[in-house]
């Protein structure tokens, strides 16, 4: 048995929306009570539709946003329990990458200085020590140093994305959470993408946490998922095993509505009906090392 | 043109007048689309599909143009056309849906009388009939309650009600044909799946042809009857959907059919090298040439011709040239 590298407890956040002077807002109960862990080496799915909490989840194992209850622990240390100048230390073996390749890095900046920001921030190295680094890194995703030089708009959408994927490995991360890495790239691109990540997890021993609509990629890249409906975790387990025998109403519609790239094959829709879900129920094991929260 | 041929686009090239050369983003693309059948265009972002839609429907705006080709929908070169008449065509003739329902829909409009708009604008009812279709459209896109959401604000409905909304206003005239451009893409999955199961419903009981604009392969499996993919402004392979995912002719649809994730946890996606390229800066040759794995010499020397392969299937592709009944069309 593994230990794991990041485990989490009843994971919480709510967001109250609304309200104001004389009115109370509404509780949007984005995460609620999410507990899974990830072992180390490991890449680890997270699925289930708009708004059901997974981004929320990743943003509050970094404390991006400040989560309302729970527990965060990496390498056996509460995160949530570090002081803000242990949190800024502790971010530089935690990173995110995110969806939206155009937006998340700075227009104004050189592809060069965004890479070199964090190893600024963290003060590592002279100069030259860094322009050496800022380079090697620039190879390590598969661009070429020629154009360390250039703004983001001058690079391809994948091109961005190596980018980001440059910046988050400047401080030798253990742990990334990439949150839809490939969502916004075209379809012959995407692959590229994938493979550079799973590449990089081999010759860096990193653990991933990797958010998703795809499912078809999850079952490629990741040994576990967990699929989130509103907020909660309600199926949890191997990939191949989930894949093969769904127990949750929400997951079996989830994988019913994979779009089968094969004109012959005959289709079996399962529709959600919304009252089959219990939402109450707790996780249970199904099979062992598979859990749903079906009665 | 065969008699049972319902669109038939010829040799259509839109141009956007920016910078010193006009930007090409619509290439000498040819197709048919005949009753009752579903053409699927797929190709990556900038392919030229979405402005091959508004070209059919004259929509583009400047400072992009129509250069050069033929749009005859029921016997008429929509190109020739008077504004007029070809505001006649829009919604009665041709239904468009788009990808983002809530860009299209009016915000301050509730719901029915934007469905029945199209009829009253047309002549084809009163405003108060115009309500009874409206309901009834709502119930035949399958939205629950259709008498109380037809009084809704779009704002009220989650998107995929939106989008089965935008297919009611698509649907009113009773249109032979629809244009979908992306309208599952800013979907979950899961309602992803209705809307197409939705499609192909409407297609059955309206008796309608569909042009459907995706990126996505397994959204054209599932629903189209032939394929027609894009890559840089051109249509470079076109057959069934059956001859296409089985026995792809170009290198591009190869490359795009192998990349789709299908192996087992852990394994290497097969990609396609190289990136997309800009219209701006397209090579001689075959646009696909740079990122091609069976690149010949010749390829970079001249836009290799569009080839039939058999009766229903073409390529644009040189390694199909010699083998192939010449030019296509
Ligand atoms: N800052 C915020 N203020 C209020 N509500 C928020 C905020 N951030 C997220 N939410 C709400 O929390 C819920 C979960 O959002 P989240 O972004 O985590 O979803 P997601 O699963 O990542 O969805 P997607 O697949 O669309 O990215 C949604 O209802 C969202 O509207
Ligand atoms: N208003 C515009 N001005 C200049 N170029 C445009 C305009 N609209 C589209 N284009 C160009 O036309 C090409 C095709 O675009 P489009 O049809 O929208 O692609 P897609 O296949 O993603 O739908 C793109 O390269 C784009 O840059
Ligand atoms: S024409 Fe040549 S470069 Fe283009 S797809 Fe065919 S083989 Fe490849
Ligand atoms: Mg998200
Ligand atoms: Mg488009």
């Amino acid at each position: 048995m593994n230990t794991p590298l990041v485990e989490v407890r009843g994971l919480t956040k709510h967001f109250t929306r609304g309200g104001g002077l004389f009115q109370k807002g509404t509780v949007v109960k984005a995460v609620d009570g999410v507990s899974f862990s990830i072992d180390e080496g490991e890449t680890f799915g997270l699925v289930g539709e708009s708004g059901s909490g997974k981004s929320t989840t990743g943003r509050c194992m970094l404390r991006l946003v400040e989560p309302t209850a729970g527990e965060v622990r990496y390498a056996g240390e509460d995160v949530l329990a570090f002081s803000s100048s242990r949190m800024r230390a502790a971010r530089r073996h935690m990173q995110m990458i995110f969806q939206d390749p155009y937006s998340s890095l700075n227009p104004r900046m050189k592809a060069r200085d965004i890479v070199d920001e964090p190893l600024i921030i963290h003060k590592l190295g002279s100069k030259q020590d860094r322009e050496a680094r800022v380079a090697e890194l620039f190879r390590l995703v598969g661009l070429d140093p020629a154009h360390l030089d250039r703004y983001p708009h001058e690079f391809s959408g994948g091109q961005r994305q190596r980018i980001g994927l440059a910046r988050a490995l400047a401080l030798e991360p253990k742990f990334i959470i990439a949150d839809e890495p490939v969502s916004a790239l075209d379809v012959s691109i995407q692959a590229q993408v994938i493979n550079l990540l799973m590449d990089l997890q081999q010759r860096l021993q990193l653990t991933y946490l990797f958010i998703a609509h795809d499912l078809r990629l999850v079952r490629h890249i990741c040994r576990r998922v967990a699929v989130m409906y509103l907020g909660r975790i309600v199926e949890m387990g191997d990939t191949e095993a989930i894949f093969a025998s769904p127990a949750h109403p929400y997951t079996r519609a989830l994988l019913s509505a994979i779009p089968v790239t094969d004109p012959d094959a005959p289709r079996q829709r399962v529709d959600l009906d919304p009252d089959s879900v219990s939402h109450d129920a707790a996780l249970v094991e199904v099979a062992p090392g598979h859990l749903a929260a079906v009665r | 043109m065969a008699a049972d041929v319902l669109l038939s686009v010829q040799g259509l090239t839109t141009v956007f007048d920016v910078g010193a050369t006009p930007l090409v983003a619509v290439n000498d693309v040819s197709f048919d689309i005949r009753k009752g059948e579903t053409l699927g265009l797929v190709g990556e972002s900038g392919s030229g599909k979405s402005v091959t839609a508004y070209s059919l429907l004259r929509l583009v705006q400047p400072p992009g143009r129509v250069a050069a080709g033929r749009v005859l929908f029921q016997g008429r070169d929509l190109l020739a056309l008077s504004e007029k008449a070809m505001c006649g065509v829009r919604g009665a003739g041709i239904g468009l849906v788009f990808q983002e329902p809530m860009a299209a829909l009016n915000p301050v409009m509730r719901v029915g009388r934007q469905i029945g708009e199209s009829l009253v604008v047309h002549g084809l009812a009163s405003t108060r009939q115009a309500r009874d279709r409206a309901v009834e459209l709502l119930r035949a896109v399958k939205i629950v309650d259709p008498e109380k959401r037809v009084d809704d604000y779009p704002h009220q409905l989650s998107g995929g009600m939106r989008q089965r909304v935008m297919l009611a206003v698509a649907l009113a005239c009773k249109p032979p044909l629809v244009i979908a451009d992306e309208p599952t893409t800013a979907l979950d999955v899961t309602v992803q799946a209705q809307i197409l199961d939705l499609l192909r419903e409407m297609k059955r009981t309206f008796d309608l042809s569909l042009l459907l604009i995706t990126h996505d392969l397994g959204v054209i499996a599932e629903v189209a009857d032939r394929v027609a993919v894009m890559y840089a402004g051109r249509i470079v392979e076109e057959g069934p959907v059956r001859t296409i995912f089985r026995a792809p002719a170009h290198p591009y649809t190869q490359g795009l059919l192998a990349s789709i994730p299908h192996g087992r946890t852990g394994e290497r996606l097969v990609a396609i090298d190289g990136v997309v390229p800009n219209l701006a800066h397209l090579p001689p040759g075959c646009a696909f040439a740079p990122r091609c794995p069976s690149r010949l010499a010749e390829c970079e020397r001249a836009v290799p011709p569009d080839v039939r392969i058999d009766e229903d299937h073409r390529a644009r592709c040189v390694l199909h040239a010699a083998a192939g009944a010449g030019a296509g069309r």
